[in-house]
């Protein structure tokens, strides 16, 4: 059942990082990004490595969720190694045909392999983590400072709740209409690219023109409920840091610190 | 003055071709006089094109009148100023269930309208709370509205309304969308608020079975009222309502017809229990 589909990639399990405040998962993720491309020695990486390792461990996530996020930047990683591999210049090691491996050309290789593979195990583990709901208020919250300068940060907070609450609305909505067109011969499945491309018109109209009215609806409820944009608006669950939250923003300030004193030192 | 009442009140919906001109004018209100008391169950019957959702959109301020005027609890709703009180005041069910919930978890959802208004967080958590227990959906607060049923969505956006303690509810067509059993959880939801908590309940709907309750049915086609009374009043003129190409329950046909037959059965016979005392009765005599 399409309805049944889960959002993003959230793991339900109760863990110490799913219970942290979603402005720390998003703060330590972005830390953690830039804390790769601070580093540049293996004692750096191996910090970062048991730091990412200790994380995913607290988080009671299994690993193979992790490695799932992998296998959409397989090619991104390999072209990446391949052309560091053989167009660094630098002090040859192996010469084969007309292409040479560098000592720097294979060290900067491994190392971005190293760097984009925990990159996104990282922010893997955040989506892991935490609800697409949470991460929205976490945005709002972490954002608010723009408001000042007239970024509507709570209007894009609220359209991307709302999108989140409408996909599984819109995916059976597609279903419907896929149905409704195969019952009266439409052919979705065989053909070439552009023939498969051509076939899904008759399924992208009726579902533009039921999304509008839908948002015509939702709006006007809305308004009846009284919405009127994020001034004089409350929260029902608002966002306040814990003990767990400020041990959490003290562990990643040592690990941070800890990498730029590597890079300046070592 | 009741807590809603209209005076004259017109709405005309204007065509316009591609280059702005005026096309053709629709009249989707036509003078239509109401008064509400507060704490009654009203009902307003019509079928399709009858004007009564245009109707019930001019009572929570979606839609302003072309000419006459609405009152909510004493407020003019022209008046921009209050916009936001008589929303509050008059709270808005719509049809379908799935494009009013806003919330990706029921109690969210029914959070949402005192969030709007600026309520504490501890007041809205306790409105929430009173409000899914009054339309039996307490134990699902934790359930996304994806999952819920149509009868049990349409209650949580009922209960979202209830959260924002308005003094009158719309109900516009709640139960088009719905099977037979999500019909009857919302109406008996609508009664319970209007019996317990007194809320003044407006129901718009074209199922006459749903106004059996009603302390006062307003019958409309082609944007003015044709009829007007009591359920009982209006449910003794039969041939009239089959002439608005409404539906009249099989029970109420069926004691009209006897009657025509020459049965001595006294006039607009809502329930079957009501038939049966009443032939029962004759039967005796």
């Amino acid at each position: 059942m399409l309805r049944d589909i889960t959002l993003g990639q959230y793991y339900q399990t109760d863990s110490v990082i799913h219970k942290l405040d979603p402005r720390v998962k998003l703060v330590a993720t972005i830390a953690f990004i830039i804390s790769l491309f601070v580093v540049d020695s293996w004692i750096g990486y191996a910090v970062a490595a048991v730091f990412l390792a200790i994380m995913i461990k607290l988080s009671k996530v299994p690993f193979r969720f992790m490695v799932k996020g992998m296998k959409a930047i397989v090619m991104i990683l390999m072209i990446t190694v391949v052309f560091n591999l053989f167009l660094t210049p630098g002090e040859p090691l192996v010469t084969f045909w007309k292409l040479t491996i560098t000592k720097e050309g294979a060290r900067i290789a491994v190392m971005m392999a190293v760097r984009l593979s925990f990159l996104i195990v990282g922010s893997s583990l955040m989506t892991l983590t935490t609800t697409p709901n949470s991460l929205t208020d976490g945005m709002e919250k972490l954002m608010g400072p723009l408001k000042y300068v007239k970024v509507p940060v709570h209007e894009v907070a609220m359209m991307m709740s709302i999108a989140l609450r409408f996909i599984p609305i819109l995916l059976e909505e597609t279903d419907k209409i896929m149905k409704a067109q195969i019952a009266r011969g439409a052919d979705f499945e065989s053909g070439n690219l552009i023939k498969k491309a051509k076939a899904m018109v008759p399924l992208l109209v009726p579902l533009f023109i039921s999304a509008f009215r839908r948002a015509n609806d939702l709006a006007m409820a809305m308004e009846a409920r009284c919405y009127r944009g994020g001034e004089h608006r409350t929260k029902m669950k608002p966002l306040q840091y814990h003990a767990a939250d400020r041990v959490a923003y003290l562990v990643l300030f040592l690990y941070f610190s800890g990498c730029v004193a590597m890079r300046v030192w070592l | 003055m009741g807590i809603i009442k209209t005076d004259k009140l017109t709405f005309e919906y204007i065509r316009r071709d591609e280059e702005g001109n005026v096309e053709g004018i629709t009249r989707a209100v036509d003078e239509v006089d109401l008064d509400v008391k507060q704490g009654d169950f009203i009902a307003i019957l019509g079928h399709n094109g009858s004007g009564k959702s245009t109707l019930a959109k001019h009572i929570n301020a979606i839609l302003y009148p072309t000419e006459g005027t609405v009152w909510v609890d004493g407020m003019d709703t022209q008046d921009e100023a209050r916009l936001w009180d008589i929303r509050r005041e008059a709270g808005m069910v719509f049809q379908n269930p799935d494009n009013q919930i806003i919330g990706q978890v029921v109690e969210e959802d029914v959070g949402f309208g005192p969030e709007n208004m600026g309520v504490p967080t501890k007041e809205i958590w306790e409105r929430v709370e009173e409000s899914l227990k009054a339309v039996g959906m307490y134990e699902y607060r934790k359930h996304s509205p994806n999952k819920l049923s149509g009868g049990q969505k349409q209650r949580v956006s009922i209960a979202g309304v209830i959260a924002m303690h308005p003094k009158c509810i719309i109900l516009d067509e709640p139960t088009a969308m719905l099977d037979p059993n999500g019909r009857r959880e919302v109406i008996r939801a609508v009664r319970a608020l209007n019996d317990v908590e007194g809320i003044t309940v407006v129901l718009i709907t074209h199922y006459m079975e749903e106004i059996v309750h009603a302390d006062m049915v307003y019958v409309m086609d082609r944007g003015q009222i044709a009829m007007e009374g009591t359920p009982r009043e209006i449910f003794s003129r039969v041939e009239e309502l089959q002439e608005l190409r409404l539906d009249v329950p099989q029970v109420t046909l069926l004691a009209h017809e006897l009657k025509k037959k020459g049965v001595n059965l006294p006039d607009g016979i809502l329930t079957i229990e009501e038939l049966v005392s009443a032939l029962v009765g004759l039967k005796g005599a």
